[in-house]
């Protein structure tokens, strides 16, 4: 087991330097930089601002001296926020994000989960159209449409919830976590109806209702296991996609995450800062990834012992 | 009164494609303490039959027509699925055909025996454990404090068997329903399972249903026999009367079709088309661990034009002899000769050619045959790649070798899932024909089939052979097939050969304890003799 996920991590190096690499010299292909602002800077300052950000050297020599820092766990300083480095900007960003992902990843397995299954029950009737309909729904609809018109209709119309803010009026949590969680909801519903339906349709189903076990039973004791599977190889992406994509959410609903930052520094050419984030976020990607297909092993029995082997 | 009494069962299954009548007017009986064998051909209603008793069929598209099913006085298609559910597992208990996807492969065997006792019964969970354990030990697990909480995949095909009779009887159910439980089995294990089954009957005295397609396999344990056809009773009897005076051509036929007869050895050349010396293939098993020892010191000859049956049960090495001299897998050490040449040191365009004149058809057609392409691309295209036919002759190749192996010309267009197992067959062995070769590797060609069409396949194995001059290695778990077609027979056991010689040298003086006991385990002996 220890050498598989020792395996893994060392795929994931070239992985994660090709991302910098890629990174590292689009945003500097990208026209513009950081100090092209609107106001006229004069030359001297920005010939020193440009060499105390080692913006004058080569670029190879700029990547290898990035490369550098990355190695000790630098990120490097910001460029728009003077004084604070990246690694800063991070820790004060992901906390928030991380914890609206969480609540979004609770809302999609629950929502998600429940819907699929009872699909999958009694496939090709109204009690598995309806829900993946609404599934379907849930993929198309962007969080932009989506969030202004849960805000809409709970924060105005019923006045039931907070419309912005994070942690400051108990309940500013749900919307947010609803918006975000809606779209892995779907598909998380999608693939335990598929999972469910495809155990549902094994042997061993068949045994377990020749024993007299009422649905229910043969349902819960018996097929839920190996239908969630999917799903629990599916959390890792969701997680990261959830980390990664929780901008538009976070705009919408003023919440001081860690997807604000990084839009801000694409547009603000903080090369430090987009460079810091891609990287931590790919980062924890892999890990995510990794986390979630040991689970998925650990919950079959002959996958488990084939880890304990190695 | 008898145990369980069917009274013109009808069940349909209603499709797309309109009203498929599965299960037409069928009436038997169970009595306790019997046997009652059902035979019949895949599709012809005998499963569907026992599990509309107890409401396992689907509905829809499954439908009952009508009938009455009679047990302890009253009439089960009337129950509704509460009542239904107490008596399945608790009263009517069952057996299913795989063993390997019976189980749930995610909870522990121990969890899985003891949950019909747990859920009919109010009995305490260290009582059910106890009850277990003594079951296991009845059924002939070994030892089985220390594998109860082992995970099915844990346990072979017939240790899995073994666990799933432990637990259709956990409840001492008064009737055992078994669907073809040896059929996923090797021919020793089968007879291990059988002989158990009957034993439980006995020591019990309950009543069991025992289907099976296979007429030899019930031959020895069945008191009463009941053949279907199409969804009909076509012969029903005790089973002295259905084995000796048989009345319906479809009985007589399933009867012939066992596989009994002897080969006469023909004479052949002297000189070998293939020498095999000191054959070796060994594979890895991971770091740290010895190599399995897979094939060990394998030495024969095949002479030109014949047969060669291995037989050894699944583990014994004899599909990897097969594919060793195929150079489908890395040979470890030994040599082989086919024509004079070795193969094992053959490489890339040479190997080719030679490849082109040994050819191996495998025991599963459905997973061999590429489901994307038609009979006719998978026909041709080896027609093509050895240069055999041009773009402008290939067509007529393809029907040439359609009509060789039999099937309809019409179907050159259709694709692998729309034929039947025995058709697929056809088209596999058509295909291994597509390069001419002098030699095949018959890897279980019929071990997946029913027996009437196990016997067509055989049969046209030995015309084909004889036709084209084949020299062929036919490889099976079952003596009783391979005896049917081979000239000589190697019996293999772990990797090595234990004994060799013609059918009949071995069918009636075996000397090693091994070959004795795959001849005892043949089913349907008894028939024989």
């Amino acid at each position: 087991m220890w050498r598989f996920i020792g395996y893994r991590l060392l795929q994931a190096i070239p992985v994660i330097l090709a991302v910098i690499t890629v990174t590292f010299f689009l945003v500097r292909a990208a026209p513009g930089g950081p100090f092209d602002s609107e106001k006229a800077v004069i030359p001297e300052v920005r010939a020193a601002l440009e060499a105390q950000y080692r913006l004058d050297q080569p670029l190879l020599q700029q990547y290898a001296a990035y490369l550098g820092d990355l190695a000790q766990g630098e990120l490097g300083p910001s460029f728009k926020y003077p004084g604070r480095s990246v690694n800063e900007l991070i820790a004060a960003g992901l906390p928030v994000t991380a914890e609206l992902g969480f609540y979004a990843l609770l809302v999609a397995i629950i929502i998600g989960g429940v819907a699929g299954v009872i699909a999958s029950l009694k496939p090709n009737t109204a009690q598995d159209y309806i829900p993946m309909s609404v599934a379907m729904i849930g993929i198309c609809m962007p969080s932009f449409l989506l969030g202004p018109l849960l805000v809409l209709v709970f924060g105005i119309y019923l006045d039931w919830l907070p419309v912005s803010g994070w942690g400051d009026i108990p309940g500013d949590k749900i919307l947010p976590a609803i918006t975000l969680g809606s779209t892995y909801a779907a598909y998380i519903a999608r693939l335990s109806r598929a999972g469910m339906l495809e155990v549902m349709s094994q042997d061993y189903i068949r045994t377990a209702r020749a024993k007299g076990l009422p649905e229910w039973q043969v349902v819960t004791r018996h097929a839920l296991r190996g239908g969630l599977i999917p799903v629990v190889a599916f959390l890792g992406p969701a997680f990261a996609g959830l980390l990664s994509g929780s901008f538009v959410v976070e705009t919408i609903f003023q919440i001081p995450g860690l997807g604000r930052f990084y839009v801000q520094a694409a547009f603000n050419r903080d090369y430090t800062m987009i460079l810091g984030t891609t990287v931590f976020l790919s980062t924890l990607i892999v890990l995510f990834n990794l986390l979630s297909d040991i689970l998925a092993a650990w919950m079959n029995p002959r996958l488990r012992a084939q880890f304990r082997e190695q | 009164m008898a145990l369980l009494e069917v009274h013109n069962l009808g069940v349909s299954f209603v499709t797309r494609n309109g009203t498929n009548k599965a299960v037409d007017d069928v009436s038997f009986s169970v009595e306790s303490g019997q046997i009652t064998a059902i035979i019949g051909e895949s599709g012809s209603g005998k499963s569907v039959a026992c599990y509309s008793l107890l409401g396992l069929i689907p509905q829809p598209p499954g439908r009952i027509d009508g009938g009455r099913a009679l047990f302890g006085g009253r009439d089960l298609l009337q129950l509704g699925e509460r009542e239904l559910r107490k008596i399945r597992g608790r009263d009517i208990a069952m057996v299913f055909q795989d063993p390997m996807t019976c189980l749930n492969p995610y909870m522990t065997v121990g969890k899985q025996l003891m949950e019909p006792l747990r859920y009919h019964q109010n009995v305490s969970p260290a009582d059910a454990r106890r009850r277990a354990l003594e079951l296991l030990e009845e059924v002939g697990i070994r030892d089985p404090e220390s594998t109860i909480d082992n995970y099915p995949h844990q346990f072979s095909g017939g240790m899995r068997q073994r666990v799933m009779i432990a637990m259709a009887l956990i409840n001492e159910p008064q009737l055992l329903i078994a669907d073809e439980p040896t059929t996923a089995l090797d021919v020793t294990i089968q007879a291990q399972i059988l002989q158990l089954i009957a034993q439980l009957q006995r020591k019990r005295d309950i009543g069991v249903i025992f289907i099976s397609h296979d007429l030899a396999v019930v031959a020895d344990i069945a008191d009463q026999i009941v053949v279907m056809q199409k969804g009909k009773i076509v012969e029903s009897g005790d089973r002295t009367g259905i084995f000796q005076q048989a009345q319906h051509p479809y009985t007589q036929k399933l009867l012939s079709a066992i596989p009994a007869d002897s080969k006469h050895s023909e004479l052949l050349p002297a000189e070998p088309l293939i020498r095999v010396r000191e054959l070796c293939t060994w594979f890895s098993q991971g770091h740290k661990q010895p190599p399995l020892q897979a094939v060990n010191k394998v030495s024969f000859d095949i002479r030109r034009g014949e047969v060669l049956g291995l037989v050894g049960e699944s583990g014994s090495g004899k599909s990897t002899i097969g594919r060793s001299i195929l150079r489908l897998v890395p040979v470890t050490s030994g040599q082989v000769d086919f024509d004079g040449t070795d193969v094992t040191a053959l490489q890339g365009r040479e190997l080719k050619k030679m490849r082109r004149r040994m050819q191996i058809i495998f025991q599963d057609p459905f997973a061999s045959l590429n489901p994307r392409m038609t009979v006719y691309d998978t026909l041709a295209e080896p027609l093509l790649l050895h240069g055999i036919e041009t773009r402008k002759t290939v067509a007529q190749g393809v029907l040439k070798l359609m009509d060789d192996v039999g099937l309809a010309r019409h179907f050159v267009r259709k694709y692998p899932h729309e034929f039947s197992g025995g058709q697929r067959q056809r088209i596999a062995i058509g295909r291994a024909l597509a390069t001419r070769p002098e030699f095949i590797v018959a890897d279980e060609p019929v071990s997946a089939l029913d027996v009437t069409i196990q016997a067509q396949i055989l049969d046209l194995m030995q015309a084909l052979g004889r036709e084209y001059g084949l020299t062929m290695l036919f490889i099976s778990h079952d003596l009783a097939v391979v005896r049917h077609l081979a000239d000589r027979i190697l019996v293999l056991h772990q990797g090595e050969v234990v004994e060799t010689g013609s059918g009949q040298e071995l069918f009636e003086h075996p000397q090693q304890d091994y070959t004795k006991s795959l001849l005892a385990s043949i089913p349907g002996r008894s028939l024989l003799q």
